[in-house]
């Protein structure tokens, strides 16, 4: 597919794997071996077991019969917060865990901004009787409290991560450090589309699932196995891509990608890295972040821990280049108002980082004849906190 | 000749090569530090380009990194403060940074500039050889600038042999699988992987690096190779000093044994 890595681990000029010597046997090992477990045939077969009878899936989609009255439209959600765990990353871990176990190795370490994927890797691990380490901003660890006391009860040990803003983007320099140091039994479960080649294309894999399951799905409810417009949030991007995945090729499908703008695009405080970045190298890959002129990383700002990141994965810097994904991007308080809708007109409360994918009805026209699916990527219970003080909304 | 080159003629023992961060511990003492150094008996100077993510380096340099940035260090600003560097000594100079760095300043002007400075090397940790090769190998040369890689505990033998045939200046051994920071002493398996490409007789000289913090760890380095490169331990001895200048003579002193001149 067009889209795909190529073999060099490029998404046309973005990618790659810059990487220090002290990774580049693991990340050799990995390159060399990854396609080959993934496609095994023992592979899947217990990869889709887990799948369905572990995490629950396939995951339903729903039509949002009274969001869609509102918008005037037709709204589907697809339910990724339905999920064991309540977010889409488990998709990513259950393979993830699988691989690092044929790979043969005994500790497992993570970074994670919402918590979701930190808990989500502490659950593989659990399931699995591995060692697992998550890194986690402090700054993240005070808004997202109830993912650090889940990821303690499943045994995971959760290590803060002191520098810069003390959030993803320093977790996972974190995690990186700690597998320069612990080179051979540990395997890094990244959590998004991010770093060096081959992780944006193994976790591109094991997410492209939600829009293998959205293709049957809408063609058992509509007919038609397209919508006209896909809507999903972008932290580093695995959502987003999973969402994507299957319709890449077709273009009638309008993709939209939504960043978090923060306190607004030109406030200083935003984490809106298409609008504001420019290419560079972060975590080990080529893609568009922000930075000053220097080439210091920026730091970002968003009231969603899970989109609080510099980067985007380097295929979506492609999606962005090649204009085949439209990114927009939406502020801390639409998201806030755009949850709070979902919620008392559906009775679904939905995270933080998917209420910004939401946020973008307010903002777009649809027509009456048009379908839509927004990828709920999770649920919104790590959030209450921030949403009870808006509760007068 | 480039100095690096000449330094390896002319040198096999003993040579002492020291790391520090630009812009630490104060904006300005990026040539009192290269001077004094130069005058102590270091052999080569790394100087360090601060970055805000720094992927490859423990706690004494991401902190190094960090205040330098406060203190309004730049790469920019730091090609100022070398203007006139080679005025005053002849000691060779590497740049040590992350690859963000240079191609945000633009990779032909920052050679360029890498040139008119006198500066004769580059560590990029995060700059790997296929794409040095691929990409970069062509304008560093253009320019003389010798590009030093890491080798590990974990690279294999065939790869090692494949770093040695890209490199014309030394090999940059990695004593341990580690971010970079001083542990106090050099294990019996690290000697024995120090042994070990000491009998491969390489083309390059090496330097040790990684977790050599003082006169009991450089001359156990020095066994197996030609020298050995201190970090962390010299920035621990630039922090709250009074004088500079007389830690810096210190430090030196009490590695290499020699007496301030
Ligand atoms: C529920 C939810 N959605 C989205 C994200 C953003 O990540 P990504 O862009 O990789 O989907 C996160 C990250 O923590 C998350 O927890």
């Amino acid at each position: 597919m067009k889209y795909d890595v190529n073999k060099n681990g490029y998404y046309g000029s973005f990618g790659g794997a810059y990487i220090p010597e002290m990774l580049y046997p693991n990340i050799e090992n990995l390159k060399k071996n990854y396609i080959k477990i993934i496609n095994s045939p023992d592979f899947q077969k217990e990869f889709t077991e887990l799948l369905r009878d572990y995490v629950g899936r396939p995951t339903p989609l729903y039509f949002a019969k009274r969001l869609s009255e509102y918008y005037n439209t037709n709204i589907y959600l697809k339910r990724e917060d339905l999920n064991h765990t309540g977010a889409h990353k488990i998709n990513n871990t259950i393979g993830q865990i699988l691989l690092a176990k044929r790979l043969g190795k005994k500790r497992i370490i993570a970074e994670t901004g919402a918590g979701q994927h930190g808990v989500a890797t502490a659950t593989v691990c659990a399931l699995m009787g591995i060692e697992c380490i998550v890194y986690m901003g402090e700054t993240d660890m005070k808004r997202q409290a109830p993912n650090v006391a889940r990821m303690k009860m499943l045994g995971a040990e959760v290590r803060p991560a002191t520098c810069g803003n003390k959030t993803l983007k320093d977790a996972t320099n974190e995690a990186i450090r700690d597998w320069i140091n612990n080179p051979v039994n540990t395997h890094y479960i990244i959590g998004s589309v991010v770093g060096p080649h081959p992780y944006p294309d193994i976790v591109t894999m094991f997410q492209s699932i939600i829009s293998y399951e959205m293709k049957i799905q809408m063609l058992q409810k509509t007919g038609k196995d397209s919508p006209d417009y896909i809507i999903a949030c972008v932290g580093g991007g695995s959502n987003a891509i999973g969402a994507f995945y299957h319709y890449l090729e077709n273009t009638k499908v309008n993709l939209i990608a939504v960043e978090a703008s923060g306190l607004g695009v030109n406030s200083g405080k935003s984490a809106a890295t298409l609008v504001l970045g420019k290419p560079g190298i972060i975590h080990g890959s080529k893609t568009i972040l922000m930075q000053n002129d220097d080439g210091q990383i920026t730091e970002p700002y968003s009231i969603s821990a899970g989109l609080d990141y510099p980067g985007v994965g380097p295929i979506h810097a492609y999606l962005a280049e090649t204009k085949r994904v439209n990114f927009k991007n939406a502020t801390d308080s639409e998201a806030i108002k755009a949850a709070y809708q979902l919620t008392r007109i559906e009775g679904i409360i939905p995270a933080l980082e998917t209420a910004h994918a939401l946020a973008i009805l307010e903002k777009t026209k649809f027509k009456k004849n048009e379908t839509i699916v927004i990828n709920i990527s999770g649920r919104g219970d790590k959030d209450m906190e921030t949403y009870i003080k808006h509760l007068t909304i | 000749m480039n100095r690096i080159n000449n330094l390896f003629i002319n040198n096999t023992k003993n040579i002492l090569s020291v790391y520090f961060t630009a812009g630490y511990p104060n904006l300005n003492d990026t040539t009192t530090i290269i001077n004094t150094l130069s005058k102590s008996g270091a052999d080569l100077i790394e100087i360090g380009i601060p970055f805000s993510d720094p992927l490859a380096d423990g706690p004494t340099i991401q902190n190094s990194s960090e205040i330098a940035l406060k203190n309004g260090m730049s790469l920019k600003l730091l090609f100022e403060q070398l203007a006139n560097i080679r005025k005053t000594t002849n000691i060779p100079l590497i740049l040590m940074g992350y690859l963000n760095s240079v191609i945000q300043y633009g990779v032909e002007s920052f050679c360029k500039k890498c040139k008119e400075t006198g500066i004769d090397g580059l560590i990029l940790p995060d700059l790997p050889t296929n794409i040095y090769v691929d990409n970069y190998a062509d304008i560093f040369k253009k320019y003389d600038l010798k590009t030093i890689f890491l080798i590990t505990p974990q690279t294999d033998n065939s790869r090692i042999k494949y770093i040695d045939s890209i490199s014309d200046s030394f090999i940059y051994m990695v004593s341990s699988a580690s971010t970079t920071g001083a542990k106090s002493d050099i294990s019996e398996a690290q000697q024995k992987y120090f042994q070990k490409i000491s009998n491969m007789n390489l083309k390059n000289p090496k330097l040790i690096g990684f977790g050599i913090s003082d006169k009991k760890t450089f001359e156990s380095a020095c066994q197996f190779a030609e020298g050995a490169i201190i970090g962390s331990a010299f920035i621990k001895a630039l922090t709250n000093s009074k004088s500079i200048e007389k830690n810096i003579e210190n430090f030196v002193t009490q590695i290499k044994g020699l007496r301030p001149i």
